[in-house]
């Protein structure tokens, strides 16, 4: 499975919206309705997902899935 | 291990959790921050009575944090802390200041402590978050938290969505650290319910407002003191910063208005400034009366040193009552 389609799953546990509502340009507070608990939520789940640590500094700066997709997918290349 | 008695009138009284060690006090009990209102004068009262007094630094100027930090040390020389607002626009300044100054403990409130957490532990700060979620628990325990205080939605102010009895468990399970209950606890029965779930201290805030050493007008603590069980309300869902407070004609128009659909801005504007003309300025029926669901237990104004002795003594009783339950585990 891509990280997208891992970041959809996890997107639709934590907000139970259909999926296809969640695309790559989706920004999570103005288009998904994610409040700061729910991206830590978020953050903890791919976290455990890909076996990774996401630092602070770099979560904050994390504001849309096709941002987080991209951090992922370049912290599991490297 | 939670070890206490209480041997009558005069004597010294012993309660003692994890938290009493790592905060170095004599009760788990910390006085919770509010805003504007719990200065210098306050927290020393509360170190000094054996629990954490917290100074509430949120929305705060620099100067004026010195000015308590110093009113604290003239009064106690018992560990004490300092509530940091996050969002707040001069948080590097405060950060910067409670270092230079040694404060023992910083809790945390309105957003994630992460990116100050690593500055204020290598200078020896104690670093609390208040969550409201078990997955910021977890996060936050693990960047460095010392403790974490698990707020319920019963709580006074800024409020999450979990009720204490709900949350605090949750967390208790989810992090190594102590968890701290906060949000609806006022006595010692509140007090031993939360040790109950796990907890090894509390936070108590509203109760506090009744105390003789808070900086706040009579006629809110008038308000707190008269309120009933059903008397605080939600405001602000629709701006996703909900704030529990006890109803009054500020809080029917906010609500109206709220009704109407109406946006964030116009929302946001219409609530500015209310909080301190009523904690401040005495204006309780156009401010905002900041208060926990419990309130409708505080009945009295009563000095901080006798608000803890009196929960610790209760707890106490509470302890020994339970203790008295007759029942047999099967294994």
């Amino acid at each position: 499975m891509s990280v997208f389609e891992e970041l959809r799953k996890i997107i639709v546990e934590i907000k139970d919206i259909p999926e296809e509502d969640i695309q790559l340009e989706s920004k999570f507070a103005e288009d998904l309705e994610a409040d700061s608990l729910d991206i830590v939520e978020m953050l903890m789940l791919l976290e455990e997902q890909f076996d990774i640590q996401i630092p602070e500094e770099e979560a904050a700066k994390l504001k849309t899935v096709q941002q987080v997709v991209d951090y992922v997918e370049a912290r599991l290349n490297a | 291990m939670v070890v206490c008695c209480y041997a009558g009138e005069g004597i010294r009284m012993y309660f003692k959790t994890q938290l009493c060690d790592l905060l170095n006090i004599e009760y788990p009990l910390i006085q919770g921050a509010m805003a504007w209102i719990a200065g210098g004068r306050l927290a020393a009262a509360v170190s000094q009575a054996g629990g954490l007094g917290v100074i509430g630094a949120s929305g705060a100027q620099r100067d004026w944090l010195k000015q308590e930090i110093d009113t604290v040390r003239r009064h106690t020389t018992k560990p004490f802390g300092v509530n940091l607002m996050l969002a707040a626009p001069n948080i590097e300044e405060l950060v910067k200041l409670i270092i230079e100054e040694q404060v023992p403990v910083v809790t945390t409130g309105g957003g994630n402590p992460g990116p100050y957490m690593e500055t204020l532990k290598q200078a020896g700060v104690k670093v609390i978050p208040v969550v409201a979620s078990v997955a910021l628990a977890k996060r936050l325990s693990r960047l460095g938290a010392a403790a974490i205080i698990a707020e319920g939605t019963e709580s006074g102010g800024h409020i999450g969505e979990m009720t204490t009895m709900c949350l605090v468990p949750m967390v208790v399970d989810a992090v190594e650290v102590p968890v701290i209950a906060a949000g609806g606890i006022a006595d010692g029965r509140g007090f031993m319910a939360a040790l109950a779930l796990g907890a090894q201290g509390v936070q108590m805030g509203t109760r506090f407002i009744c105390a003789e050493e808070c900086n706040v007008s009579d006629a809110y603590r008038e308000k707190v003191i008269k309120a009933k069980d059903r008397d605080t309300l939600v405001c602000g869902q629709a701006t996703g910063h909900p704030v529990r407070a006890i109803h009054n004609r500020f809080t029917r128009e906010y609500l109206k208005l709220e009704k109407t659909g109406a946006g964030k801005e116009e929302l946001e504007e219409l609530g500015r400034g209310r909080y301190p003309a009523a904690a401040v300025e005495g204006k309780v029926d156009e401010g905002s009366v900041l208060a926990g669901q419990i309130c409708g237990l505080v009945s009295k104004v009563q000095s901080a040193e006798e608000i803890v002795l009196d929960v610790i003594k209760d707890a106490c009783r509470v302890k020994s009552l339970l203790g008295g339950i007759a029942c047999q585990s099967q294994d």
